[in-house]
């Protein structure tokens, strides 16, 4: 047995092989291709007069909102804790299931007592309390218990910690209230229907969510910026030893984050079970998952991030589908040849690069010619006239979702606004 | 090179060994069955099951028993349960129904419980499975065993046929069931819609399972076929913001929403589709998956209709002379609880009907001995016609499809009042009549 496998070009020491980066050019720009086939498709489709209608689109970009601030409030709390711990709260999921679920309870007592639909602002502002207050509670108990004992254990004990405090949190929810679904009592009737705001005409709710969510997440803003404690967070976030010499009390400020962080949960679930109104003991397991993905999006760590990553989840998740469906649109011979002799330009480029043999550029040459060919013998042979349809594009909505966090994070790996509570100015 | 040759050749020699192993299985397994057999009677292909004298006949049960869909099947392994009592001794042997097996509602849990079953002793038939995924997996494995699977709940088309001659991809001989084919499902909700209704553009849901898929597809089919116009979008299961497909399906202009599948996607859709635009007039209709107590008393499905099977028995009485009113009474009687689920009195005429047949086609020696031969029952099933069931008249088909296959439509008007929701029949259709 000879050795026959392909001897690896290694760039230098850590870098990866150059198959890896061949492979991850390509990658970059057929995500780039599909994303721009996708918009470009549905934006001639809208063109030609099919397609959706504008109010449609308003409803998907309403919708998306709404979804997103939720993501982005739960999210919120993973960037806290991480920036201030270092490690991902996964039971942070679970935290904004016991708000909504307690929210539940308190609801509909007040329902059934004709609180609810007589003096609504009243029963809203009670039943956010007690959510709120669970879910801080929730989040401060399970810091005591399962993170404290923990601290000067490396990351992934308390990550993996928090994985067995999620599973334990939904099964005492499981225990203590059964494994059906919970259902919120119907809104009142002003909420149902659609208001018109900025001439704008949407539903009532979504506005609702919406102009909650922004005000938490101000005030929540304002805390860490503004406030003493919000400065001892941040410090905290720092350096633990350096903000402890500083008379800072740790424990403390850890502990008033954990709280903050499940506040914010806590709102994220009332708001989540007056859109969806229906609650049950895994409810936060999937949020949870998409606003850890959201955190990650904007740069963990860092809080506008955290809002931004999930407003951009919320709104391609919801509108991606539909984007997805653009690739239905019948491409224009011109614009795949077009296609076909930029990837010629593309592939006779790479050949040119890959000749200088610059270790740097090998990689993204070779990349560059393989795609540049590909696209040539797609944009000449296969592309014109074609059309995909993809049938219930709705179920990949999840996919796309991820698809462009992983795009984005291969361009930009510490995610949109990067990760700012981290290292900065500490040098 | 030469060693790529040589992993060849032991590739066919491995399957080689394994075929002749399982042949040689097959022998030993009639060889068993012949010796015990003695004098005149001679097993056909598959082979035989000896009851000694005195012992049970062995048949079990494959259901999901567990997990949150477990209301289906131990609902129907009480019907299994009910059978056999109403049913007593099969010439002088009793009926023993073992432990039931868990289907999980899942092609693995099917799969598992059906190579546990088939791994015992002596078992002459099945019935189950509780879900058309776990149906499509056990049955392959109890068609290589000779065995019989009758289910009173697979609906799924792919399971039997596609009622026009072609076997459907999960269709394996040995099959049979109680429960209507979805087809007749699909296809009675699309003529009320089109015919009673008026309705010419159409929207079908499904959520990726191969029962709610097999549903949209036979809705969309038919209702091309009478003449509209219809396209299908797609949930996930755990989605919760309907917006997105909804949306989506605003853009396709329905007048009716057909939406086959489960809770709690179902609510999601039917609560969500008050924001959306477009979406005011449209017509709503799920199927017998969204037919429970939860959803029925919703608000917002007021005025929503369902196609399910139909559940008005009537009079209809099983061959054992219970109908469906004394199936119940006895139900509630034995387990201190209504039915929990729907097809109950399906899976109990589905156990009638294996037991008479075996008792149809058992060679009985003179010391007691039962002989039950395999192949002879999968005939005598298939030959059934005119069987007098609690759901009606059973009569199977060459590919298992046994059903009285009777379907109707409900409206819920009042979402306060559940039970007068189910009885609301509006529609109804049976292919054969």
């Amino acid at each position: 047995m000879a050795s026959r496998a392909l001897p690896k070009l290694r760039l230098n020491a850590d870098g990866p092989t150059l198959a890896v980066e061949v492979f991850l050019f390509a990658l970059r720009v057929l995500l780039i291709i599909f994303a721009a086939w996708a918009v470009v498709g549905t934006i001639a489709i809208q063109v030609e007069g099919g397609g959706l209608t504008g109010r449609a689109w308003r409803d998907l970009f309403v919708g998306g909102l709404a979804q997103g601030f939720m993501y982005g409030l739960i999210a919120l709390g993973y960037s806290m804790v991480y920036g201030v711990l270092g490690f991902i709260n996964f039971a942070h999921g679970e935290v904004f299931m016991a708000g909504s679920m307690t929210g539940f309870f308190v609801a509909d007592a007040l329902f059934d007592s004709g609180m609810w639909e007589s003096a609504f602002p009243l029963a809203f502002v009670i039943v956010l309390l007690t959510a709120v207050v669970t879910s801080a509670l929730v989040a401060v108990i399970i810091e005591r218990v399962a993170y404290r004992p923990l601290r000067g254990a490396p990351r992934l004990i308390p990550l993996i910690t928090s994985i067995g405090m999620s599973f334990f949190v939904q099964y005492a929810v499981k225990g203590l209230v059964g494994d059906g679904f919970k259902n919120y009592p119907q809104l009142p009737a002003g909420l149902q229907d659609r208001v018109s705001f900025l001439g704008l005409d949407i539903e009532g709710i979504k506005l609702f969510v919406i102009v909650t969510a922004i005000v938490s997440m101000v005030a929540l803003w304002l805390f860490v910026e503004r406030s003493k404690t919000g400065r001892a967070i941040r410090a905290v976030s720092e350096d633990k030893e350096i903000a402890a010499l500083m008379g800072i009390d740790v424990n403390r400020t850890i502990v008033t984050t954990f709280a903050v962080g499940g506040a914010m949960a806590g709102v994220a679930g009332l708001l989540w079970a007056m859109l969806f109104r229906k609650v049950y003991f895994l409810t936060g397991f999937l949020p949870g998952i998409k606003a850890f993905t959201a955190a990650v999006l904007g740069g963990i760590g860092n809080l506008v991030g955290a809002m931004l990553g999930g407003v951009t989840l919320g709104l391609i998740e919801t509108s991606g589908p539909t984007l997805l469906n653009g690739l239905a649109w019948k491409v224009p011979t011109l614009v795949a040849f077009g296609i076909g002799a930029l990837g010629v330009v593309a592939a006779v480029i790479g050949v040119a690069r890959f000749r200088q043999a610059n270790p740097r550029t090998v990689g993204s040459a070779l990349g560059m010619f393989v795609v540049g060919t590909a696209a040539a013998v797609w944009g000449f042979v296969v592309l014109p006239g074609a059309q995909v349809v993809i049938p219930g594009t709705s179920q990949l909505k999840d996919m796309i979702a991820f698809v462009v966090l992983i795009g984005v994070l291969m361009i930009r790996p510490i995610g949109l606004l990067g990760e700012r509570l981290a290292v900065e100015e500490r040098g | 090179m030469s060693r790529r040759i040589n992993f060849r050749r032991l590739g066919v020699l491995v399957i080689v060994l394994a075929l002749f192993a399982a042949a040689c299985g097959d022998d030993d397994d009639t060889t068993t069955t012949t010796a015990a057999a003695g004098g005149e009677f001679t097993p056909g292909p598959l082979g035989a099951v000896t009851v000694a004298p005195g012992a049970s006949i062995e048949i079990r049960a494959l259901q999901a028993i567990s997990g949150e869909v477990s209301f289906l099947g131990t609902d129907q392994v009480r019907g299994m349960e009910l059978a056999i009592q109403d049913y007593g001794d099969v010439l002088g042997h009793s009926v023993n129904l073992g432990t039931p097996e868990d289907d999980l509602c899942s092609a693995e849990g099917g799969q598992a419980g059906a190579q546990a079953i088939v791994a015992q002793d002596g078992v002459v038939g099945v019935v189950g499975t509780t879900c058309s995924g776990a149906g499509a997996a056990a049955a392959p494995i109890f068609d290589a065993a000779g065995m019989v699977l009758i289910s009173g709940s697979n609906t799924s088309p792919s399971l039997t046929s596609d009622l026009a001659g072609t076997a459907g991809e999960n269709w394996y001989p040995g099959y049979y069931r109680t429960a209507h084919n979805d087809l007749f499902q699909g296809a009675t909700a699309a003529r009320f819609a089109f015919e009673e209704l008026g309705l010419t553009t159409a929207v079908a849901v499904h959520d990726g399972d191969p029962y709610t898929q097999g549903l949209a597809d036979a809705f969309a089919n038919a209702f091309t076929e009478l003449g509209g116009t219809v396209t299908i979008h797609a949930v996930n299961k755990g989605d919760t913001d309907m917006t997105g497909v909804l949306t989506n399906i605003a853009a396709d202009g329905p007048q009716i929403v057909y939406f086959p599948i489960f809770q709690p996607e179902g609510d999601f859709i039917i609560q969500q589709q008050g924001g959306i635009a477009g979406l005011e007039d449209a017509v709503w209709m799920g199927a017998d998956g969204l037919i429970t107590d939860g959803f029925l008393a919703l608000p917002e499905t007021e005025g929503m209709y369902f196609s399910g099977p139909d559940l008005r028995f009537g009079t209809n009485a099983s061959s054992t002379g219970t109908n469906y009113e004394q199936l119940v009474a006895a139900y509630t009687a034995a387990y201190g609880e209504a039915p929990t689920a729907a097809f109950h009195a399906h899976t109990y005429d589905a156990t009638v009907l294996l037991l008479t047949k075996i008792q149809e086609v058992a060679v009985q020696d003179a010391d007691g001995t039962l002989h039950i031969d395999r192949q002879a029952l999968r005939d005598a099933l298939y030959a059934t016609s005119g069987f007098a069931g609690v759901t009606g008249t059973l009569s199977c088909d060459e590919f298992g499809d046994c059903g009285a296959q009777t379907i109707s439509v409900i409206r819920n008007d009042d979402p306060t009042d559940v039970a007068a929701g189910k009885a609301n029949v509006v529609y109804s259709f049976a292919p054969g009549a």
